[in-house]
C-alpha cells in the first residue's frame, strides 16, 4: 500500500495544479518543487522495498517493488524532475501551472512504472507516461504544430505499446499470471509473443530504430519537458524495461540478440543525424536516441548494471543541456547551431555548464558518460566483438557531435553583449552538471562496487586499456571537431538531417494505407452496406404492390369469376330443367293422351264390330288354354 | 423494491400525461426528481446485495407473479451480478440525462412522460427473468425511442427514427423467433429464463440449436449492433437529441450484449460452442472496422456513433472467446466475459458524456461538422477540457473504467482467439488516432468558423456531463467494488457455457 502512495502522492498534487488553473501559475514552479522534494524523501527514505500486492482484478493483483535498479532511477527521476520545475518560471512564461501540474502527473506515472513487477501496473503507468507527455508536448494549444507533434508521438508509441497489451494476454494464457518474473519460464509460443510485446514496447518509448522520428517531433515541446521526459524519464523508461526483463529476452533465445542490434545500429544511426542537424535540440534529441541505444545495447547482452549505470548518468547530463538550450532560447532567441555561435561567452554561467555537459556527452575522462559507456561497450565485447566495434563507432559518433556543438557555442559571438541571466535560471542546472560531471563514478572503483551492490548486478571488470583507448579516441575526435567540424558535417549524407526520412517512410508505411482504407471502408459502408438495407424498403413497396395486384387481378377476380359462372350454371340448369325435364313429363302426358285415344277406337258403336272383337277374344283364349295345359 | 424501482417512472409518466396543464418547469423537475430517485432506489438495491453467482442462482430481490401460466410465462424479475450494474447503468445515464434536459423548451410535458416511459421499459428489460416479459419490454424501448426521435430530433428525424425502428423491430421479432424455438425445445415447455438456464434446451439436438442460436444471434446482433447491421445506428444518432442519443448509446444498445451473456450463453451452451468463432470474427471485424470508419468521418456525432459499434465489438469478441472452450483456461474466460460485463456499463458512461457534449455543439451552432470547430480550447475551456477527458477514456486511457474492460477482454481472449485479439488491438490504435485526431480538429490550433457561437457549458449541461465521467474514473481508479458484483457472474457464465 505505502508504494502505491509513493506512486500517487504526485498525482494528487499535479491534479490539483492542473485543476486550479491560472490562479496557480505563480506558485506552481515552488509548489511543485516541493512535492516532488516529498517523493524523492518518501522514495530514499522507504529504500528497497520487497513486492506488496495491492488488490485490482480478481486473480491479477497490481504487484509493486522496489529494488536496487529502481531505486536508483527512482532518485535520478526525482532529482531531475525538482530541477526542470524550478527552471519552469525561468523558461516557460504562460500557463506554468498546467505545465507543472502536468510534470507532476508524468512523475507519477514514471513512479508507477519503476515500481511495477507484474505487466498489468506496468502498462497502467507506461499509457498514463503517454499521456501525460502528449498534454505536456502541446502545452501551447493554439500552436498546430506543437499539437500535431504530440499526437505524433502518442499515436507513434501507443503503436508499440499495444505489444504490451499482447504480452499480458500471453502471460495470462501461458502462465497464468501478470508477473514480470514468471514470463521467463514460459515456453513456446506464448514466451516469444511476450518477448516480442515487450521488446517492441520499449524499443518505441526508447524512440529506437525505426520510430526515432516522433523524439524529433517531440522537441516541439517547452524546453523543460524535454529535459525531464526526453532525457531522464520517458525515453528513459524503454530502456528501463528492457534492462528489467533481460532474462525474458535472454530466455526466448533470440530477443536480446535483436535487442543489441537495433540498439547499436541505432546508437551509429542516430549519432550520424546527431551529427548534421543544425538545430541544437535537435541534436540533442537525435543524440538522446543514440544515448538509448547504448542502454538498450547493454540490456541485450545482459549488462544490467552497465545499462543502469548508463541511464542514471545520460539523465543528468541530457536534462542539463536541454535546460541550458531552453535558457538561450529565452534569452538569445533562438535554437540554431548558427544563432547560438558564441552563447556560452555571452552567458557565461549556463556556459561553463553546457561545455561541462557536452563534454561529458562527448565522453572525455572522467566525465559521467565516459566511465557507463565504457562499460556497456565491455559488456558488448563479452557477447560479440562486431557489437564492440559498432559500440565503439557509436562513440566516436558522440565525441563527434559533442565536439561540433561545443565548437559552436565556445567560438567568438556574433555580438559582443552579454546576456545576464538571474541565479533561479541557471540554479537548477548546477546539480545536474555535478552529477555529469561526477556519475562516471557509478561505473568504476569503490562506488562502482557499490553500485554493483545495490542493483545486485555484476558490471564488467574495469580495463584499463579499453578506458584508455576510449577515452583516446573522445580527446581526438573532440579535438578533430573543433578544427574541421563543419566540414566533417557537410561530408554526411543529407538524408541524415531529415532523420533518415523516417516519418515519412512511416506516414507512406502505416498513416496514408490506413486513412485510404477508412475512407474505402466509410465508402462501402454508406453505398453497399447501408444502400442494401434501405433497397430493401422499395424492395417490399414494389412487392407488396404487386401483391396489391395479384390480390386484385387473381383472387379477386377468381371470385368473381366463380359469381359469374355460378350464374350461368343456374341458367343452364334452368334450360335443361325446362327443357328436359320438363319436356320429359310432358311427352309422357302426350304419350298418354295418344294411348287413351287409341284405345278409344275400338268403340265404334256397331254390333258386327262388337261380335267380331267377341269372337276373335274367344279364339285368343282357347288357344292360350290350349298351349298352357 | 425491484418492482417499485421498474414501475415508478411509468406511474409518474402517466400522471403527468394525465395533468394536461402541468406548468413546463414543474414537469422537468418532476423528471429530474423521480430520476434522482430512482437513481437511489438503485443505490439502495446495491448495498442490499450480496455478491454470489448470477444466472442460475445467487438471484437477489426475486418475485413471480402468474401471468400466463399455459405456457409457463410469468411476471418474474430478479437482479444477479450480470443485471445489477445494468440497472445502475441506467438509472445513472437517465438522471444525468434529465439535468441535462434541464432547459428542455419542446413540450416538456410529453418530453417527461415519454422518457420516464423510456425508463421503466430499460429497467424493466435488465430485471426481467422471463423471455415474454424480456421480450414486451425490449419492444417497448424501441417504441419509447422512436418516438423520441421522431419527436424532439433534428435533420431527418421522422426518416432515421422510422429507419431505426424497422430495422431493431424486424431484429427483434427474429429474437421471438429463437424464444418459440427454446421455448419448444424445452421439457416442460417454459419461457422463463433461470429453468432455461439451469437446464437448458436443444441439448444433444445441434441442427435445431444452431438455427435457435441462428435466430437469437441475429436479433441480438442487430441490437448491439455489429457488423453488418448497424448502419441504422449512425442515421439514429446524428438526427436524435442530445438526451435521446445519450440513452441510444448508453442503455439500448447494452440490450443486445445484454442478451448474449444472458441468453444465448447460458440457454444454448452446445450451440454457442459450435459457433463461437463467428461471434469472434464478428466482434475483431466490428472493433477494427468501426474505428476505421469513424477515422473517416467528418460528422461528430456519425464519428461517435461508429466508435460504438467499435467498443461492443469488445463485447462481442469476449463472449465468442468465452465459448472457445477447447484448451483454454477458465480463468483467462471469466477475465474476458467479466471485461464484456465492464466495457457495457463503461461504453454507457463514456460514451452518453460524449453525445450529450455533441449535444452542445448542436445546440450552439447545429452543426456536428468537426472542420467547422476549432481552438475551442479557449473559447469554451470546460467544455474543451471534459471533451479531452471524454475522448482519453473512450480510448482506453488507464485510470477509467474503458481501459479496465479492455484490457480484461483482450488478454483473457488471447489464449482462445489469438488471430482476433491481433485485430482488435489495431483497432485500439485506430481508435486512439481518430480520438486524438478530433480532440485536434475540435479543440486546438486556429478557431473555426463556428467557434464564436459555443458559448461555455451551462450549469444544467455540466450537471449532466461531470456525474457520468467522474463514475467512469472513480471506478477505473477504484474498480473493486463494481467487479466484485460482477466477477461471480461472470464465473457463472462461463462455467454454464462449458456445460
Amino acid at each position: 500500500m505505502s508504494l502505491l502512495l509513493l506512486a500517487a502522492l504526485p498525482a494528487l498534487g499535479g491534479a490539483g495544479l492542473v485543476l486550479a488553473g491560472p490562479r496557480a501559475d505563480r506558485v506552481a514552479s515552488a509548489l511543485s518543487a516541493s512535492v516532488a522534494l516529498a517523493a524523492l524523501v518518501a522514495v530514499l527514505g522507504l529504500g528497497q522495498q520487497s513486492e506488496q500486492t495491492v488488490p485490482f482484478l480478481r486473480g491479477l493483483p497490481w504487484r509493486l517493488a522496489v529494488d536496487g535498479l529502481s531505486l536508483a532511477l527512482a532518485v535520478t527521476v526525482c532529482v531531475v524532475t525538482i530541477c526542470v520545475l524550478l527552471s519552469v518560471p525561468a523558461q516557460v512564461q504562460a500557463r506554468r501551472g498546467r505545465l507543472c501540474g502536468y510534470l507532476l502527473l508524468f512523475l507519477s506515472a514514471v513512479l508507477l512504472t519503476l515500481t511495477a513487477r507484474d505487466l498489468l501496473a506496468l502498462l497502467v503507468g507506461w499509457e498514463l507516461m503517454g499521456a501525460a507527455s502528449y498534454a505536456l508536448i502541446a502545452h501551447d494549444l493554439r500552436d498546430r504544430r506543437a499539437v500535431g507533434s504530440a499526437t505524433t508521438a502518442l499515436l507513434t508509441t501507443r503503436a508499440l505499446d499495444v505489444g504490451l497489451y499482447a504480452a499480458a494476454g500471453t502471460a495470462l494464457a501461458g502462465a497464468g499470471s501478470l508477473a514480470l518474473d514468471e514470463l521467463p519460464e514460459m515456453t513456446g509460443w506464448p514466451l516469444q509473443l511476450a518477448a516480442l510485446g515487450v521488446l517492441a514496447a520499449a524499443l518505441g518509448k526508447a524512440a529506437q530504430l525505426p520510430v526515432s522520428f516522433w523524439l524529433s517531433r517531440a522537441m516541439d515541446g517547452p524546453s523543460p519537458v524535454s529535459a525531464l521526459l526526453h532525457s531522464a524519464a520517458m525515453v528513459a523508461m524503454g530502456g528501463y524495461l528492457l534492462v528489467r526483463t533481460a532474462p525474458l529476452l535472454a530466455a526466448s533465445g533470440w530477443a536480446d540478440d535483436a535487442a543489441a542490434w537495433i540498439g547499436v545500429i541505432t546508437a551509429v544511426a542516430l549519432g550520424v543525424v546527431a551529427l548534421v542537424q543544425t538545430d541544437l535540440k535537435q541534436l540533442l534529441a537525435a543524440s538522446t536516441a543514440s544515448q538509448l541505444g547504448f542502454v538498450v545495447l547493454a540490456a541485450g547482452v545482459g549488462g544490467t548494471a552497465a545499462g543502469g549505470a548508463h541511464l542514471v548518468a545520460h539523465a543528468a547530463v541530457k536534462s542539463l543541456l536541454f535546460l541550458a538550450a531552453g535558457l538561450w532560447l529565452h534569452a538569445l532567441g533562438t535554437k540554431q547551431l548558427d544563432g547560438l555561435r558564441g552563447a556560452a561567452v555571452r552567458a557565461p554561467v549556463v556556459g561553463v555548464l553546457a561545455v561541462v555537459g557536452l563534454l561529458s556527452l562527448g565522453g572525455l575522462p572522467p566525465l559521467a558518460l565516459w566511465g557507463s559507456k565504457d562499460a556497456v561497450l565491455a559488456a558488448a565485447l563479452e557477447r560479440s566483438p562486431a557489437l564492440y566495434v559498432a559500440g565503439l563507432l557509436a562513440t566516436v559518433l558522440s565525441a563527434a557531435y559533442a565536439g561540433r556543438a561545443l565548437a559552436v557555442v565556445l567560438s567568438s559571438p556574433g555580438s559582443r553583449r552579454r546576456v545576464r541571466l538571474p541565479w533561479t535560471a541557471w540554479g537548477p542546472l548546477v546539480p545536474l552538471a555535478a552529477g555529469a560531471a561526477l556519475l562516471s563514478l557509478l561505473a568504476l572503483g569503490v562506488t562502482g562496487a557499490r553500485f554493483e551492490q545495490l542493483l545486485g548486478a555484476d558490471l564488467p571488470p574495469v580495463e584499463p586499456v579499453g578506458l584508455a583507448v576510449s577515452g583516446a579516441l573522445a580527446v581526438t575526435v573532440l579535438a578533430l571537431m573543433w578544427v574541421r567540424g563543419e566540414a566533417v558535417a557537410a561530408a554526411l549524407p543529407p538524408a541524415a538531417r531529415d532523420w533518415w526520412h523516417l516519418e515519412a517512410g512511416a506516414h507512406a508505411v502505416a498513416v496514408r494505407p490506413v486513412l485510404a482504407l477508412s475512407r474505402v471502408l466509410a465508402s462501402f459502408d454508406d453505398r453497399v452496406l447501408d444502400r442494401a438495407v434501405m433497397a430493401a424498403a422499395p424492395s417490399a413497396r414494389r412487392l407488396a404492390a404487386r401483391l396489391a395486384r395479384t390480390d386484385d387481378r387473381v383472387l379477386d377476380g377468381a371470385v368473381e369469376g366463380s359469381a359469374s359462372a355460378a350464374v350461368r350454371v343456374a341458367a343452364a340448369s334452368g334450360r335443361f330443367d325446362l327443357g328436359g325435364i320438363d319436356a320429359g313429363v310432358t311427352a309422357v302426358a302426350g304419350a298418354a293422351r295418344r294411348l287413351g285415344a287409341q284405345a278409344r277406337r275400338p268403340q265404334t258403336g256397331q254390333l258386327h264390330h262388337y261380335y267380331g272383337q267377341a269372337a276373335a277374344l274367344l279364339a285368343a283364349a282357347t288357344v292360350l288354354l290350349l298351349i298352357g295345359r | 423494491m425491484l418492482d417499485l424501482l421498474v414501475f415508478l417512472p411509468l406511474v409518474a409518466a402517466v400522471g403527468v400525461a394525465a395533468l394536461p396543464r402541468l406548468p413546463d418547469r414543474a414537469a422537468l423537475g418532476v423528471l429530474v426528481g423521480v430520476t434522482g430517485v430512482e437513481l437511489a432506489l438503485a443505490l439502495g438495491l446495491w448495498a442490499g446485495y450480496e455478491p454470489g453467482g448470477g444466472v442460475t442462482d445467487s438471484i437477489a430481490y426475486e418475485r413471480t407473479l402468474r401471468w400466463i401460466p399455459t405456457v409457463d410465462s410469468g411476471y418474474h424479475v430478479g437482479v444477479d451480478g450480470l443485471s445489477l450494474p445494468l440497472l445502475l447503468l441506467t438509472a445513472a445515464v437517465f438522471f444525468c440525462c434529465a439535468l441535462y434536459a434541464w432547459r428542455e423548451q419542446l413540450r416538456p410535458r410529453t418530453f417527461t412522460a415519454l422518457l420516464l416511459f423510456l425508463e421503466t421499459t430499460c429497467l424493466g428489460v435488465f430485471a426481467s427473468l422471463d423471455l415474454i416479459l424480456f421480450f414486451v419490454f425490449f419492444d417497448l424501448s424501441i417504441v419509447g425511442m422512436y418516438f423520441l426521435i421522431a419527436g424532439w430530433g433534428h435533420g431527418q428525424a421522422a426518416r432515421s427514427a422510422l429507419k431505426f425502428f424497422l430495422y431493431t423491430f424486424l431484429g427483434s421479432l427474429a429474437l421471438l423467433v429463437g424464444f418459440l424455438a427454446l421455448f419448444a425445445g424445452a421439457d416442460p415447455h417454459t419461457f422463463d429464463m433461470v429453468k432455461l438456464a439451469q437446464d437448458p434446451p436443444l441439448q444433444g439436438r445441434p441442427l435445431a440449436g444452431g438455427l435457435a442460436l441462428l435466430a437469437i444471434g441475429t436479433g441480438l446482433a442487430v441490437k448491439t449492433p455489429t457488423v453488418p447491421f448497424h448502419t441504422w445506428l449512425p442515421p439514429a444518432h446524428t438526427d436524435a437529441p442530445a438526451v435521446g442519443s445519450a440513452i441510444l448509446a448508453g442503455v439500448l444498445l447494452k440490450m443486445g450484449t445484454y442478451g448474449f451473456v444472458r441468453i444465448a450463453l447460458p440457454m444454448l451452451p452446445e450451440a454457442w460452442r459450435t459457433w463461437a468463432v463467428v461471434a469472434v470474427v464478428v466482434g475483431a471485424v466490428g472493433i477494427l472496422y468501426g474505428a476505421l470508419v469513424a477515422l473517416a468521418q467528418t460528422d461528430l456525432k456519425r464519428m461517435i456513433a461508429y466508435t460504438s459499434v467499435a467498443h461492443m465489438g469488445y463485447v462481442l469478441l469476449a463472449v465468442g472467446a468465452a465459448g472457445m472452450t477447447g484448451g483454454t483456461d477458465a480463468e483467462a474466460r471469466t477475465v474476458a466475459v467479466t471485461g464484456a460485463v465492464t466495457q457495457m456499463v463503461s461504453h454507457g458512461f463514456i460514451t452518453a458524456a460524449l453525445f450529450l457534449l455533441a449535444g452542445v455543439l448542436q445546440d450552439r451552432a447545429s452543426s456536428y461538422d468537426l472542420d467547422s470547430y476549432g481552438g475551442l480550447s479557449s473559447a469554451a475551456p470546460r467544455f474543451s477540457a471534459l471533451f479531452a477527458v471524454a475522448a482519453f477514456a473512450s480510448l482506453g486511457l488507464p485510470g477509467f473504467t474503458g481501459f479496465l474492460a479492455e484490457f480484461q477482454v483482450l488478454a483473457g481472449s488471447l489464449g482462445a482467439a489469438p488471430v482476433g485479439v491481433v485485430v482488435a488491438l489495431l483497432g485500439l490504435l485506430v481508435t486512439a488516432g481518430l480520438f486524438l485526431w478530433a480532440i485536434s480538429r475540435l479543440l486546438l490550433g486556429e478557431p473555426g468558423r463556428l467557434t464564436g457561437r459555443v458559448a461555455d457549458l451551462r450549469p444544467s449541461e455540466l450537471a449532466g456531463i461531470v456525474p457520468l465521467l467522474a463514475l467512469a474514473l472513480v471506478l477505473g481508479v477504484l474498480p473493486r467494488p463494481m467487479l466484485e458484483v460482477i466477477e461471480p457472474a461472470a464465473a457463472a457464465v462461463v462455467q454454464l457455457v462449458s456445460r
